[in-house]
């Protein structure tokens, strides 16, 4: 159990979407667990959690790479992801690993420590205020899947975005349905995606924000992807980069000023 | 049934490019079983509590099946019933196959059943020479289509009413539109066809929606009273259900009703809840003279030993598929067999096989919304990801997706060399001259680009930020 006397140490597990793709989720993360107290380092022997394997049907490699990942993050007190469907992953290890008796009970470790980052910030380590941050948008809020019935987040995020100075959210119909990312699904059954994307960016566009935010990246990609093609001028971000105030940057997929 | 499952993708593909259908499937399900079914449950405080008595009830009744269908099977019997075991399909077809001609019958009518669908009950019927018509308004119209059921409730919904009415001036008026095709046209049309049915057949065929072990009870619900009609009129009734559908007491199939008509169709209780246990009686003015009860198992007692057993909780409300986005953008045509949606996905590979339903277990993208809504508790993302296992287990799928899967996976477990490949891709990738954040097209990535930029990489990757970071701070 953590020692609450000193800062909780957390780990960051950035997830390997937001390694390669937008590494400033990461640094939001970052800010965003300093700023409520954390001291945050990130496990150098980090990769992925294994999901795309595991919902593949691949179990060896997805055991694998669970023990990677528990090995890479058990010594910290926390372990917080940017994703709600990876922090879902980690939290499936102990099923995973349930015929192993040694690591059983280090995946039921990690397990118990392991949070989305919006959901920590609230649930856990108990923010009642944002450090000040402004952004003069009107957005609207994607319940990404798997944190939303996994997790249970939802209002969590909503929550810390009133708290944006100049931020208005409208909610979507259909807030709660998949935008057809799915992982693999995506690229395996792209003609059944495209039309749930479709409907999705239509429910996004029906609300007039000026952007969309989410909490894991999958959907981001691919809604921010399927919005580009169709030329659409609303813009695609994570949750945390606009809790952080990291926002200059351009949004995802958006050309460079 | 003849599945097709094994051409999901075309036959998926064919439904999105079909506007009727796409109109027909909108107003269905999102616009109307999953709203209809979140007012009741708002309505109902205490559904979720109910959901979790359901679900025990079902396991109990799994969990000690042999008991509670010998208790069913003698309870009929001692009144007055016969119960016959039915191991397959085909074994199942032809024992009633027998007691049609052992009623000297010509002419069946037939009540909605879905395990007689998964038997291939009528056409079984039919080639032993039956006339059998489906009297429930929605598997009448699909039987004159000669089309299969696309929804376990809602056999027909896949069909505007326009459709229908086409369909009707067709089979009941030589193709002349005799008049205006409005919904009480249309069924008060079906009904006065299928009122010279009922009054004419020597057997009607039902299904079940519960058995009742204590009292030998089976319990239907319909919404047009057909069943009704069914099993009242001819001389000989037939039930025909899976062996999962027995429950214990009347008071745990009242519970299971509560959850069913909420879960299906919004509604506190359907139309019509029948109990029957048995034929007329000495000194009864009608009901039928014979009274049989067919159990088939159809390998829902091998589930039953293996990790699905789960899934025979179901109890067939359609609430799955309601809520499934990729049901809702196909139908359930394109799924190839009896059962669609996320329950389907779980049974049809069952029953048909891992290899020629393939596609099933794959084309979801394990949102969770089925399992959420799910009456009795099925955790069927779960189960299809189990599903995939087995699949993976035996090499079916494609080899080069197996193969780059696992190439991502041999590199995943390497962090360093991961790392150093990221970060050149990224690093590379992030300096390239324009400005664009995104491609329209890229080699291997037809799957995402074909109807998605993709976002590509703009820095370097956070792990190489951060450990330059780092050095940066100890320098």
């Amino acid at each position: 159990m953590p020692d609450h006397s000193s800062p909780p140490r957390v780990a960051v597990f950035v997830t390997c979407l937001a390694d390669l793709l937008r590494p400033q989720v990461g640094f939001a993360t970052v800010k965003l667990l300093e700023a409520a107290g954390c001291r945050v380092e990130v496990p150098t022997t980090q990769t992925c959690c294994g999901q795309p394997a595991y919902n593949s049907g691949d179990r060896a490699d997805a055991q694998a790479l669970a023990r990677q990942t528990i090995a890479a993050c058990e010594e910290f007190d926390y372990v917080v992801l940017p994703s709600g469907s990876c922090a879902g992953m980690l939290r499936q290890y102990p099923a995973l690993l349930a015929d192993d008796p040694a690591w059983a009970a280090r995946a039921r470790g990690l397990a118990d420590k392991t949070y989305e980052l919006v959901s920590f910030l609230t649930d856990v380590i108990r923010l009642d205020r944002l450090p000040p941050v402004r952004y003069h948008r009107t957005v609207t809020y994607h319940d990404a899947c798997s944190g939303l019935r996994e997790l249970g987040i939802r209002e969590q995020p909503r929550r810390l975005l009133a708290q944006v100075e100049g931020l208005r959210l409208v909610e979507m119909r259909d807030t709660e349905v998949c935008c057809g990312f799915g992982g693999t699904f995506c690229v395996k059954y792209p003609e059944i995606s495209a039309r749930l994307a479709t409907d999705k960016c239509a429910a996004i566009a029906a609300t007039g924000a000026d952007e969309v935010l989410a909490g894991d990246l999958g959907c981001l990609l691919n809604i921010a992807g399927r919005l580009r093609r169709d030329g659409s001028p609303v813009k695609a971000r994570h949750v945390a980069e606009v809790l952080a105030g990291l926002t200059d940057s351009p949004a995802i997929g958006e050309d460079r000023a | 049934m003849k599945p097709s499952s094994h051409l999901f993708k075309t036959q998926a593909a064919a439904a999105l490019a079909d506007p009727e259908l796409q109109r027909a499937l909108r107003q269905a399900t999102t616009d109307g079983f999953a709203a209809k079914r979140a007012a009741a449950v708002a309505a109902f405080p205490e559904f979720e509590a109910l959901r979790e008595r359901g679900r025990r009830i079902k396991d109990h009744a799994l969990r000690h099946l042999d008991v509670y269908l010998a208790r069913f099977a003698a309870a009929v019997e001692t009144n007055g019933g016969r119960v016959h075991w039915a191991e397959d399909a085909a074994t199942a077809c032809s024992v009633i196959l027998d007691i049609c001609r052992q009623a000297g019958a010509a002419k069946v009518v037939k009540s909605k059943t879905m395990v007689g669908e998964e038997i291939g009950l009528n056409p079984a019927l039919e080639a032993g020479g039956l006339e059998v018509v489906e009297t429930d308004l929605g598997e009448y119209i699909i039987q004159l289509a000669g089309e299969p059921p696309s929804h376990i409730i809602a056999p027909a919904i896949h069909k505007t009413r326009e459709q229908i009415g086409v369909l009707f001036d067709r089979h009941h008026h030589g193709g002349r539109a005799v008049r205006p095709h409005t919904v009480p046209n249309l069924v008060d049309e079906a009904r006065h066809v299928l009122r010279g049915k009922f009054l004419e057949a020597e057997v009607g065929i039902t299904g079940a929606n519960f058995l009742v072990a204590e009292t030998g009870t089976v319990v239907l619900v319909t919404n047009e009273g057909n069943a009704d009609l069914s099993l009242t009129l001819p001389d000989t009734h037939i039930v025909v259900a899976g062996i999962e559908k027995v429950v214990p007491t009347l008071a745990d199939a009242t519970t299971l009703l509560r959850l069913l008509a909420r879960s299906a169709t919004g509604q506190e209780i359907t139309t019509y809840t029948t109990f029957v246990t048995g034929a007329r009686r000495e000194g009864e003015t009608d009901g039928p003279r014979n009274y049989h009860v067919v159990l088939v198992d159809n390998g829902r007692s091998r589930m039953l030993a293996d990790e699905f057993r789960e899934m025979l909780r179901c109890i067939r409300c359609g609430a799955c598929m309601n809520h499934c986005p990729v049901y809702s953008a196909i139908g359930g045509h394109a799924y190839g067999w009896v059962y669609p949606g996320p329950m389907g996905s779980v049974l049809t590979p069952r029953m048909i096989g891992l290899d020629t339903a393939y596609d099933l277990p794959n084309a979801c993208t394990l949102n969770g919304r089925c399992r959420s809504v799910c009456p009795v508790q099925i955790p069927l993302p779960a189960l299809l990801r189990r599903l995939r296992e087995q699949q993976f287990e035996r090499g079916l799928g494609g080899k080069p997706t197996r193969w780059a899967l696992r190439a991502w996976a041999w590199l995943a477990r390497r962090p360093r060399l991961y790392q150093a490949l990221t970060g050149t891709v990224a690093g590379l990738w992030s300096r390239l001259p324009g400005k664009r954040g995104a491609v329209r097209r890229l080699p291997f990535a037809a799957g995402w680009t074909a109807s998605r930029d993709l976002p590509t990489p703009t820095d370097p990757t956070f792990l190489s930020q951060w450990r330059q970071k780092g050095k940066r701070h100890h320098d």
